[in-house]
């Protein structure tokens, strides 16, 4: 046993449920994301993955369960002990969601500035030592993001979110939108810099190739709950029909989606 | 009978519907004010806002001023020239503009750029994960974004309305000495022989409420809007068209705490 499966898992989620109206996304799901290890979700559009990351975020209040980070419940704490716990996490929304208004060293460092961890004229030489380590040259500081390609938008958005040296990062569909070669880079980064930080990764995605190159852990969601879980190098052959249709992208098979002919 | 059931059920309904809507624009209201008086405050954004709301509406607030007051001067005299009381025209301009004109012409003027642009800005920040993205970097997105923008138009809408004051009247002389030969000295005494401290007062005071109105309805249709670009588009409408309507209603309001006797 390695040293980090002998620790208590960093995030444990137990009987987390939510709903919209009468559509239920997330059905008494458990979950444990291993403490420095790199979790992979994995599962088909709509199946709660968007909903579950958000849930973990405090994006979203889910109506039932427990979400323990370093085994404190989040979901009963107050705004300003859940503003703390934010302080170590990192995020790589789907879109990149920089602030239009900010130029890329302001977006990057804007944590450690809104948190007064670090003065304005400190912050620019610092983003650019950050971009630095996401492959982007300090020609883009200055430059407004949408003055960017998709992949440095990317490459931006995971700078800012491990600029205050995260002990969680969160990448909502890292690759989502980009040409595989990018996609390939920008999974080459996230495991850089999640081995870098030695931070525990929780990642959603539905690209088997991105999943395949950053997750150690996979666990597949089907219908708002966890159905499989395993290291990444048996997601091929996980012996789980409905793992296996979805990683074959097979239409034949146990999942069934809502289309209508 | 199940179609009068039917319709009072869509009556009964609709109002409930209304009566939610401003039970949330309350709240709304509240967590700004609550969060307006608690830190961490954000003095660049209020510096940024007081400029792109102040500044820049300057020029539209001066030539709806200038030019309602040379409307007004000659709509006056015109009518009053029928009952031989043209010597009025000045009292009548200077009182119209303070209490009235000024605050209420600037109040929608303001509305459509500025109400607009609130709502497109963090609307578009809500549907593109900005805002989710500002709470991940632990930062109170109504701090950052809804109080630096309240604050900024309940300040500046007042000294707006005292330089349309100035100009509407100004448009009034204009129009009264160059084309109705008034004696400019007649004129200007006139105006000010009068005017009381408390109509200029209750015009400043109902800026700043239109200014409150104005950002607040700005910032709750962009902050609550969702559904991509279609539902940006509905928000900055009815940021405009919820404001212009509280901005009359409130402007009844204001006119009966000071004048009715």
């Amino acid at each position: 046993m390695s040293e980090a499966d002998s620790r208590p898992p960093k995030i444990r989620i137990r009987g987390l449920c939510k709903a919209f109206g009468p559509k239920v996304v997330l059905d008494r799901l458990d979950l444990d994301v291993p403490a420095g290890r790199s979790l992979v979700v994995i599962g088909g559009s709509g199946s709660g993955k968007s909903v579950l990351i958000k849930c973990i975020l405090g994006l979203i209040e889910p109506e039932a369960g427990t979400i323990e980070i370093d085994g404190r419940n989040v979901l009963a704490m107050r705004r300003a002990e859940r503003e703390a716990i934010n302080e170590h996490i990192g995020m790589l929304f789907q879109g990149g969601a920089l602030f239009d208004s900010l130029p890329v060293w302001e977006n990057v460092c804007f944590g450690l500035i809104a948190k007064r961890r670090l003065k304005r004229r400190e912050a620019r030489p610092r983003a650019i030592e950050i971009l630095a380590q996401v492959g982007l040259g300090p020609e883009v500081a200055d430059l407004s993001p949408a003055e960017l390609s998709g992949g440095m938008q990317k490459r931006v958005a995971l700078a800012r979110a491990i600029a205050a040296q995260p002990d969680i990062i969160f990448f909502d569909e890292p690759t989502t939108g980009l040409d595989p070669i990018m996609g390939a880079i920008i999974d080459a980064l996230i495991v850089e810099q999640v081995q870098r930080l030695g931070a525990t990764a929780f990642s959603i995605t539905h690209d088997m190739a991105s999943a395949q190159r950053i997750a150690d852990t996979v666990a597949m969601i089907h219908k708002g709950a966890i159905i499989w879980t395993g290291p990444a190098s048996e997601m091929r052959h996980s012996g789980n029909p409905y793992v296996d249709q979805f990683v074959r992208g097979s239409t034949k098979g146990p999942i069934r989606m809502e289309v209508r002919r | 009978m199940q179609t009068v059931l039917a319709f009072l059920g869509g009556i009964g309904s609709g109002a409930f519907a209304i009566l939610a809507a401003a039970g949330r624009v309350v709240l709304f209201a509240l967590a700004a004010l609550w969060h307006t008086v608690r830190p961490p405050f954000y003095p660049r954004q209020l510096a940024r806002q007081v400029v792109e709301i102040g500044y820049f509406s300057l020029p539209v607030v001066a030539l709806t001023a200038i030019f309602s007051g040379m409307v007004l001067a000659l709509q006056s005299y015109t009518g009053f020239s029928r009952f031989s009381a043209e010597g009025a025209v000045a009292t009548v301009v200077v009182l119209s503009i303070t209490r009235e004109l000024g605050p209420v012409l600037a109040g929608l003027m303001v509305a459509g750029r500025i109400g607009a642009a609130i709502a497109a800005e963090i609307g578009t920040m809500r549907v593109t994960d900005q805002i989710d993205a500002l709470t991940t970097l632990s930062t109170n997105p109504i701090k950052y974004l809804v109080v630096p923008r309240v604050v900024a138009a309940t300040l500046v809408l007042p000294l707006l309305v005292i330089v349309a004051d100035i100009l509407g009247v100004m448009g009034g002389f204009i129009v009264g000495v160059a084309k109705l030969e008034f004696n400019a000295s007649t004129y200007m005494t006139r105006t000010w022989e009068y005017l009381k401290a408390e109509d200029v007062i209750s015009g400043l005071v109902k800026a700043a409420v239109f200014g409150f109105i104005i950002a607040l309805m700005g910032c709750f249709q962009g902050y609550h809007s969702k559904g991509g670009a279609q539902g940006v588009g509905a928000a900055t409408t009815n940021a405009v068209v919820s404001a212009s309507i509280l901005i009359l209603v409130f402007n009844y309001v204001i006119t009966e705490l000071f004048f009715a006797r």
